[in-house]
């Protein structure tokens, strides 16, 4: 175990010196002086252009500048936004509470609807149940789930009014964010009406995220319990008289877990792209949000670190999983 | 080289192959469906100018917002109704599957060649240069697909041609994967010995011997990542970063109707039907696809 877990690990470094390489990259081959962008409109002399590239580094060797870069991407040093003028890493962090909460409540969603799903549809194989669960997951895999918020937007804010359009609460609530997790936070506060607000932001956000999840997640348990439902420790349990019930939600689903694990975290930057047009279109003040915002404003160092950040958290979930993988299943160990 | 790949087509075009395919083909449903729906798409993309009942960029300024024919107020001459700045929707639609069929087929083309041979040389060459190809795909699988394309688009600039570029980028390393994976297991079969026992030189074994027998799971990859390349132009487009107007490409059309939505449902509600309908064809025919084709997944 110890071995695998190490060259894990291993595998690990040379794939987080190459993102941090190619997130670097981008800012130097992105057209555009990035210190003309930061002056604007009013311009600047020559002699503050060249103040300006040799704060910034911009005028020594781009090997010395990586070198400079990398060593501070160890320190947690990201740089500093052009425009908030925060370090990189202290907006990072500030968001993303907010896209975690969010992200967590899409994965509950999609877990809550999705296992039951898969495991009804292989139970009834063939039949009406498997046929409609199916077509609908089908229909939520292929969904453009831009369209899908706008859709849900136009039913339930607009003609019913149940929900509101955009933000995280009503902003007649005000209250320190101690957790950055709004639920919590509003029932702390004690204010009444602001974890019922909270969750009413919640909601069309939580869906429209969860949605592709929620299908991957269906269809993978369905074809998962349906190879295990094959297995001869299953006719045995079945033959020993126990109960369907008892056979296909504890034998039978426990092992199909295996391979749905895997597609849950992997689904983790499934979540993330999907944030980046979800917090757009419900103005959620995310990492999504923050990351098109930069991109539009060329805001380089904010573009730079949020890619490396978000792809190292992509890399740590999936190293996660794959240790995870190898204590459940341990036949992975010995490859 | 370029005969031994063209060589390599003949295989799968025997007849006997062909009407098996289609034996297990047919017997999914949803898959003929997702065919016939994915052929008239196909039609509409070429002879679209020729089929829409207007110009697609026409803006009919005394008929801005009409609904479609059967809400009160619409009529027959806008059968979809008009956007904001009086263009017939449907004749936008209509030329719409145009674009997406064209990023589907242009996204798919780049990163299965390219996938195809990257994945050829990490499967044949030496384990160093296995080892960095690998950790290379890696990398780009660490960015979640959207961002990267949209920060590369970002770099490009904001145009059809570069979202298609920046998609085919992001979708290339699961076909670098998947051909290695085939050609890791294939190489050690016996056919692949004896093939080189008798002499077949590197580029042979790659292309003639080897690869014909990877290509069921490339298909299915295909199949998945046009509708992949599809939702994702339009989730480009969406966020101004893919075709910019007046292109009638169906995510672009959604961003300009965005400001509309809750005064005019059809302006919003058919260009992402039309995305819908598409995706759904294709997957519904990768599914039949992976059936067909895989025999081992032949009975589930």
């Amino acid at each position: 175990m110890l071995n695998y877990v190490l060259s894990r690990l291993l595998t690990f470094v040379p794939t987080f010196v190459g993102v941090t390489l190619i997130s670097f990259a981008f800012i130097r081959v992105l057209p555009g002086d990035p210190i003309i962008v930061m002056a604007g409109e009013r311009g600047l002399t020559e002699e503050r252009y060249a103040e300006l590239s040799e704060q910034f580094g911009f005028d020594r060797p781009i090997i010395a500048q990586f070198w400079e870069y990398f060593t501070g991407v160890l320190q947690g040093d990201l740089g500093t936004s052009f425009v908030t003028k925060r370090p990189v890493w202290d907006e990072f962090f500030s968001l993303f509470p907010a896209t975690l909460e969010l992200s967590i409540c899409a994965m509950i969603f999609a877990l809550a609807l999705g296992l039951p799903a898969g495991v009804i549809a292989a139970v009834n194989r063939g039949k009406f149940f498997d046929r409609a669960l199916m077509s609908t997951a089908l229909i939520g895999y292929s969904m453009p789930i831009f369209w899908w918020a706008l859709l849900l937007i136009i039913v339930f804010s607009g003609n019913l009014q149940w929900t509101p359009v955009s933000g995280r609460i009503d902003l007649i609530y005000y209250f320190p964010n101690p957790t950055g997790f709004m639920i919590i936070d509003s029932i702390t506060s004690g204010q009444s009406g602001a974890f019922t607000s909270a969750v009413r932001h919640l909601i069309l956000p939580t869906i429209v995220l969860g949605t592709i999840p929620l299908a991957v997640i269906a269809r993978q348990t369905r074809s998962a319990m349906l190879e295990v439902l094959g297995e001869d420790y299953i006719r045995t349990a079945r033959a020993k008289g126990m109960s369907p019930g008892r056979v296909n939600g504890i034998h039978a689903l426990r092992n199909a877990l295996i391979p749905v694990i895997t597609v849950i975290g992997l689904s983790v930057g499934t979540l993330l792209a999907g944030a980046i047009l979800t917090e757009s279109i419900f103005s959620w003040p995310g990492i999504g949000k923050w990351m098109v915002d930069s991109i539009f404003r060329r805001d380089y160092p904010v573009v730079q670190g949020g890619l490396l950040l978000i792809a190292v958290m992509v890399m740590i979930v999936n190293l996660t999983v794959d240790m995870l993988y190898g204590v459940i299943n341990p036949k992975i160990r010995k490859r | 080289m370029a005969d031994a790949t063209a060589a390599t087509e003949y295989p799968t075009q025997r007849p006997n192959r062909v009407r098996e395919f289609w034996f297990y083909f047919r017997e999914n449903r949803g898959a003929v469906f997702g065919f016939w729906i994915f052929v008239i798409f196909a039609f509409l993309a070429l002879f679209g100018p020729w089929i829409a009942p207007h110009d697609a960029t026409t803006q009919f300024r005394d008929a801005t917002l009409q609904p479609p024919f059967w809400q009160e107020g619409g009529n027959l001459t806008y059968l979809l109704g008009t956007d904001p700045l009086g263009r017939d929707m449907l004749s936008r639609l209509i030329i719409g599957a145009r674009f997406s069929f064209f990023v589907g087929i242009v996204v798919v083309s780049i990163a299965a060649t390219g996938g195809i041979l990257v994945g050829l040389i990490a499967g044949f060459a030496p384990k160093w240069v296995d080892s960095i190809i690998m950790r290379i795909m890696d990398i780009i699988l660490a960015f979640p697909s959207l961002l990267l394309a949209l920060v590369l688009v970002a770099i490009l600039g904001p145009s059809l041609t570069n979202a298609m570029i920046a998609i085919a980028i992001v979708l290339q390393p699961h076909y670098v994967r998947l051909t290695r994976a085939s050609v890791l297991s294939e190489r050690q079969k016996d056919y692949v010995t004896s093939a080189r026992v008798a002499g077949a030189g590197i580029g042979r074994l790659m292309f003639v011997t080897v690869l014909p027998n990877c290509l069921a799971p490339i298909i299915v990859q295909a199949a998945l990542s046009f509708s992949t390349a599809i939702l994702d132009a339009a989730a480009l487009g969406f966020l101004g970063m893919g075709a910019q107007p007046p292109t009638p490409e169906w995510g672009t059309m959604l961003a300009e109707a965005r400001e509309f939505i809750l005064r005019a449902w059809w302006v919003v509600t058919f260009p992402g039907l039309a995305i819908l309908i598409t995706v759904l064809a294709i997957n519904l025919m990768g599914d039949g696809l992976r059936d067909a084709l895989d025999p081992k997944l032949k009975r589930s």
